[in-house]
């Protein structure tokens, strides 16, 4: 049980919405950014997107091979774990399912991986069925470098340090191993919903 | 500015300077919110500091600088981060660079290397708009005042006729100097506002350094 906080009433503001927004945020037009270091430049000729570890066959895509597969727009809420929210974000990229086709594995778990040595795990039943993608736009342009291009992951029902920016594969693991946030305290899965923000949440 | 001087008899503590707690501010109705907010003190001293900046149209941040009284509870969880830390086994040279009020989590780390281990060279880079912004001055100053510790205030927009410091924005070379060459393996953490990390640390990053030792915090427009 909280304590009440003398005279504190909040500002609160209108969500046309509330429904959308999960338990502790609050809505945000702008887009923070959020990086534990220094934003990665990867030169797109020697940039690829490699799916390996617990599969029968590595496999990988080189910029052009990702840009020609087919794309999709999806229009989504994110959630940040520092507890902003944004709606209605406009996305292109490549779904999750379309690259996941292309190798065999039974490993349950995957560690997405990105440019400056970032990496965060997901049970593999979080980036299939329509879930997550390898987002290459945002609004109508080329994705930022600071907020995760040429290319994040994005997984948008999860918090969003899981939709790993400068992302540049994913790796196929037997067991569930946490990564660089999920060491550092952060819950392992991370459910907006269910407000897993930190380990024993 | 505010720093709120906290007791916590039921909370152990155990925190590593430039890790940041929760606050959780609940009305009468129950209605909630809350805000990260960066420690100012050192794991060592008795009492917790938080040192907010009131944002203008923030939630938590003007209740937390105009309304909280002495003597009143406040709901906080904690610690949190871990990455943005500096403990005395890291080393150094201790390169701290801080942009506004993102000095806070790195007056920490002064604290606590002052505390513990004062072999570490420690060099501090603080960029402020003007000099009475300079969020614990006489403190920071004394610090520099010690050996193998530089601290050098940088004024962006106003600076006294004599000052002796450097004037205008952070550049490149300034930072390449407190950094020092990548060789020494200087542990460098940058806290600011977005644009100002972004820029030193991509200054930093352009050269032969490991980049797991430029670490970053964000001060994004959360209130």
């Amino acid at each position: 049980m909280s304590p009440v906080s003398r005279g504190f009433r909040g500002r609160r503001r209108p969500v046309a919405d509330p429904a959308r927004l999960p338990p502790g945020q609050y809505l945000e037009t702008g887009f923070p950014v959020l990086s534990a270091g220094p934003t990665p430049h990867t030169p797109l000729d020697q940039w690829t997107f490699l799916i390996s570890g617990a599969v029968d066959q590595p496999v990988s895509w080189t910029w052009e091979e990702l840009l020609a597969l087919p794309a999709e727009t999806p229009m989504v809420d994110i959630h940040c774990v520092t507890k902003w929210s944004k709606f209605d974000t406009r996305w292109r990229g490549v779904s999750l399912d379309t690259l996941l086709e292309h190798v065999d594995s039974d490993a349950a778990y995957v560690t997405a991986w990105s440019d400056g040595g970032y990496t965060t795990n997901l049970p593999r039943a979080d980036v299939s069925d329509g879930k997550a993608w390898v987002a290459y736009q945002y609004d109508g342009e080329p994705l930022h470098p600071e907020h995760g291009g040429p290319a994040r992951l994005l997984v948008p029902h999860l918090y969003f340090w899981k939709s790993a920016k400068w992302v540049r594969g994913l790796t196929f693991t037997l067991d569930d191993e946490p990564g660089f946030w999920e060491t550092y305290g952060y819950h392992n899965r991370g459910d907006p919903w269910l407000e897993q923000r930190y380990q024993g949440d | 500015m505010k720093s709120l001087v906290l007791a916590h008899p039921e909370w152990p503590g155990g925190y590593r300077a430039g890790q940041h707690v929760d606050v959780r501010l609940t009305a009468e109705d129950g209605y909630q919110a809350q805000r990260s907010y960066s420690i100012a003190s050192a794991p060592e001293d008795e009492r917790l500091v938080l040192t907010v900046e009131r944002l203008e149209d923030g939630e938590v941040s003007p209740y937390l600088v105009d309304e909280l009284r002495p003597g009143d509870e406040l709901e906080l969880r904690g610690p949190i981060g871990g990455y943005f830390a500096w403990v005395q086994e890291l080393g150094g040279p201790l390169v701290l660079i801080a942009g506004g009020s993102g000095v806070v989590p790195l007056r920490s780390m002064l604290r606590h290397w002052s505390n513990t281990d004062r072999s570490v060279a420690v060099r501090l880079v603080y960029s402020v708009r003007r000099l009475n912004e300079v969020i614990y001055h006489d403190e920071l100053l004394a610090y520099g005042d010690r050996e193998g510790v530089d601290v050098r205030f940088v004024l962006t927009r106003e600076w006294p006729d004599d000052w002796p410091g450097h004037r205008g924005r952070i550049d490149k070379a300034l930072v390449d100097e407190v950094a020092g060459p990548p060789e020494d393996g200087s542990r460098i953490y940058i806290c600011g506002p977005n644009g100002f990390v972004e820029t030193a640390a991509g200054w930093l990053a352009e050269g032969e350094r490991d980049p797991s030792r430029i670490r970053t915090e964000r001060f994004g427009p959360t209130g």
